[in-house]
């Protein structure tokens, strides 16, 4: 790939500021034509604890978490050994710390650079923090100019005491002043009209952008910020934000305000969404439309809450009761985010069904420089046959299978939408030939749509594929690019849409391979087993659990290995 | 009542036969809820019943109106967010006292603290009817009818007027199926008040607890004005037998969404607003 990046990771005790100086330092980088990652790594306590800002800067967009750090800077060490298994160094990697009595066994024999943060900050200002004197001092390496490094300071900083951001210039100067060049080659920044957000923010902008006006929120990390950036967003559409008492409630009000019409949306991760299994089942049944955001992180239970992993993709295709179908899509990176969730909003409301959206806490939460996110382009209405009779029925069977959908408000359209097995009407049925055309019809909206080509991202050639969804797709890019290195081009097929699934088109995609090696970031090989029930194809699976990213070069080697074997 | 009555009560109910016991007290609420309805005349198309799950919340079917029956214990939660969604609606919530004491407790609560205008009637008949009988929130500690407790639940029943209170509820009545006029008066009221109104129904189950017909002896109606302070209201509530009919409490309050919520700029235009909202993630 011939690709140029550094990737560093700044570390310190929860509260030192460590994610506030990777922000800036991504911000400036992309203000100046940067591109980058910024992976936010915490402890399971929010103050207190341990936190990481693990920046990537490159020359692409195919963002993955880095596998080694170049720089290593820690503002104290602090709890550093919680990310032993994250913060990896390779034989070049620079160490910049204060205390290099207490660098860590890890890191022991490497360059070290002192710099002395605390007292830096605390003789340039009384109010200097060190996070931003090594914002200063990080900036100077990444050869920005101070200016943008100020711009960022004192915006991130504009609703405080003046005070403070006379100690952030002081210290930003001071972090600046004392840097020590380290000659290390710094990747293209030409980047333009590039943006830099989450794919939280992305997933809301997605779901406002296709017509979302109204939220019920119940927070959970690593979900909480794609409802915050919501909460103002629809503000400023004109629609409505509601802060729930539980999941089950969230669930319910979205489903309320679908109900009257208006387009709605919830966001969660893992136990929430088992909390709002029910009345998802409710949703089917009653044909109501939603779109539903779960942004993974490491489970059962309360899990790993604040890192990642694939694991909720056997809940979200199967964790319904009764044969309830309806569509789980997932967002291959940050940007897709956005169009995944709007796509997911469109595909709901054409199809009066609750789509999951599965994101995970990697995307959801790591800030990226990417290009504007392509929207989809609005689906045309699903025509309902027309009636033959005057009268309206709200579950009428047609042959597409979906029935016009009427909402409070519409004249003489009046009906009682039911989660109880219904007739045509809605009239309450318990009828076997109503629940056999029922459940026909609900099938066969959601399998007889064209979802199109943006089923999935399908890339290269080669007599061995690696296919997976979401976040993994990222890494397996990267991994296909080492294998063509070496010698042994292979395919990538990425799934957008998981439910239901595109068996024709992964056929077509997959035609010819003797190997599919299924990745995913789970224990259980969730995505392989699905795949194996549907498929006949030669699967293999490469399943990773969280909550350490996964990394391409694991996947490059353990792909070619088996094929050596 | 004395408004008169310009459209039939009858043409409120739809083609749909309720499934209720002979002599169950629900029948009475859906007369009541359609005499209510017809005496404002109320505007059908504009009009939304929501329950959960149980005998009584099948009742939206039976209504010629629009209707949502969700699931148990959730019926408050639809409501609040279609209310919302759409504010020119009138919207009522209801269900029975499991759904909306037990498994939706914690709607019910915080349905009563938000303060969204909509009508809440729960129909207490102090049983599970739609399961066949078992001793709910309100049942008496002692009833013991129930294979699932045949010593009674043994656990003091919930005091629905007195908690709805304590959680901030503004207005609350009280009402006895066997006093559908009355009934239909409150549930008048209550869908014109601006706010969470709560409406506490004692709805005799005849099938699982026919010694409520013994109610028609006790429910007494409360003849003074509704109290209009919390403080007062929680003592009647507390202290009372549970028996007293009428608007008991009503101190009007703010609801939600709070004006601040109601955004500033309704008449923005949706596009400008997302190309600001896209324009503040460039980073160039």
């Amino acid at each position: 790939m011939g690709d140029t990046q550094l990737s560093i990771a700044i570390t310190g005790a929860g509260g030192a500021g460590v994610i506030s100086c990777g922000e800036l330092l991504l911000k400036a980088w992309a203000r100046c034509g940067g591109r980058g990652l910024l992976r936010k790594a915490f402890g399971p306590q929010i103050r207190g604890g341990e936190a990481a800002a693990l920046l990537k800067f490159t020359d692409h967009e195919r963002y993955t978490a880095a596998g080694r750090y170049d720089i290593i800077v820690a503002l104290d060490w602090v709890n550093f050994d919680r990310f032993q298994d994250e913060i990896i160094a390779g034989p070049d990697t620079v160490v910049i710390c204060e205390d290099s009595e207490r660098i860590p066994a890890s890191l022991r024999g490497l360059p070290v650079i002192h710099h002395a943060f605390a007292q830096l900050a605390s003789s340039s200002h009384p109010e200097g923090r060190m996070n931003m004197v090594a914002a200063g001092l990080l900036g100077h390496l990444l050869r920005l100019p101070m200016s943008a490094l100020l711009e960022q300071a004192l915006a991130k900083l504009a609703n405080k005491p003046e005070a403070y951001r006379d100690g952030a210039r002081a210290c930003i100067a001071s972090g600046y002043a004392a840097s020590k060049d380290i000659d290390r080659p710094l990747p293209a920044r030409d980047a333009s009209g590039a943006w830099c957000l989450t794919g939280n923010q992305a997933a809301g902008f997605g779901a406002l952008s296709a017509g979302v006006r109204f939220a019920a929120a119940y927070p959970i990390t690593p979900a909480s910020d794609a409802l915050e950036w919501l909460a103002g967003g629809l503000e400023a559409v004109g629609g409505h934000l509601m802060q729930a008492e539980d999941e089950l409630a969230a669930i319910n009000m979205t489903i309320g305000a679908a109900f009257g019409g208006v387009p709605a949306f919830t966001a969660t991760s893992g136990p929430g969404l088992a909390l709002m299994s029910e009345s998802l089942g409710l949703a089917v049944a009653s044909e109501t439309p939603l779109t539903l955001l779960n942004v993974m992180r490491g489970g059962p239970s309360t899990g790993i809450p604040t890192k990642s992993e694939q694991a909720d993709l056997d809940i979200a295709l199967h964790g319904l009761h009764g044969d309830a179908p309806h569509l789980v899509l997932a967002a291959l990176d940050i940007p897709d985010c956005a169009s995944a969730t709007a796509w997911a909003v469109q595909l709901a409301q054409a199809l009066q069904v609750p789509a999951i959206v599965l994101s995970d806490q990697f995307l959801g939460q790591s800030t990226a420089v990417v290009a504007p996110p392509r929207l989809p382009a609005a689906l045309a209405a699903a025509e309902p046959t027309p009636s033959t009779t005057d009268e309206y029925l709200r579950y009428r069977l047609t042959a597409s299978g979906v029935s016009t959908l009427a909402h409070p408000g519409d004249a003489d359209a009046r009906y009682t939408a039911d989660g109880l097995e219904h007739n045509e009407r809605g009239t309450p049925s318990a009828r076997a030939s109503d629940h056999r055309e029922q459940l026909d019809k609900r099938r066969r909206k959601l399998e007889s749509f064209d979802y199109g080509p943006d089923w999935g991202r399908c890339v290269g050639k080669g007599d061995t594929a690696l296919v997976s969804f979401g976040s993994a797709s990222a890494a397996l890019d990267e991994a296909a690019a080492r294998l063509a290195e070496q010698g042994a081009p292979v395919r990538t097929v990425a799934l957008r849409l998981l439910s239901p699934l595109p068996v024709s088109g992964l056929e077509l995609a997959l035609a010819g391979c003797s190997r599919v090696v299924v990745v995913e970031q789970n224990h259980s090989a969730q995505l392989y087993h699905y795949l194996k029930g549907r498929l006949d194809l030669p699967l293999e699976s490469l399943a990773i659990p969280g909550p350490v990213p996964l990394n391409p070069h694991t996947i490059a080697e353990a792909v070619g290995a088996r094929q050596d074997a | 009542m004395n408004e008169p009555i310009a459209v039939s009560p009858k043409s409120f109910k739809s083609a749909v036969k309720p499934i209720w016991c002979p002599g169950c007290g629900h029948f009475s609420v859906l007369n009541a809820i359609t005499k209510a309805m017809a005496a404002l005349a109320i505007d059908k198309d504009n009009s939304v019943l929501v329950s959960g799950i149980g005998c009584s919340s099948r009742l939206p079917a039976y209504v010629d109106a629009y209707g949502f029956h969700g699931v148990h214990g959730r019926g408050l939660a639809v409501a609040q967010g279609l209310k919302v969604a759409r504010p020119e609606l009138t919207v009522i919530a209801l269900g029975g006292d499991g759904d909306g004491f037990s498994i939706g407790g914690n709607h019910f609560l915080h349905a009563c603290r938000r303060n969204v205008n909509l009508v809440y009637i729960a129909m207490d008949n102090e049983v599970y009817g739609m399961t066949k009988g078992q001793a709910s929130p309100t049942t008496p500690m002692d009833w013991d009818h129930s294979k699932l407790t045949p010593h009674g639940p043994g656990v003091r029943p919930f005091k629905p007027a007195a908690i709805a209170l304590a959680a901030g509820a503004p207005w609350i009545a009280r009402a006895y199926s066997g006093n559908p006029n009355q009934m239909a008066k409150l549930i008048a009221e209550a869908i014109e008040f601006e706010g969470f109104s709560f409406i506490h129904v004692l709805s005799q189950c005849i099938t699982f607890c026919p010694e409520q017909t013994d109610w028609k002896a006790i429910v007494h109606e409360r003849s003074e004005p509704p109290l209009d302070s919390a403080d007062l209201a929680a003592r009647l509530f507390l202290a009372d037998d549970g028996f007293a009919t009428g608007l008991l409490y009503r101190e009007p309050r703010a609801t939600w969404p709070p004006p601040l919520h109601i955004h500033k700029n309704k008449n923005k235009n949706e596009n400008e607003a997302l190309a600001a909202l896209a324009a503040a993630f460039a980073a160039q």
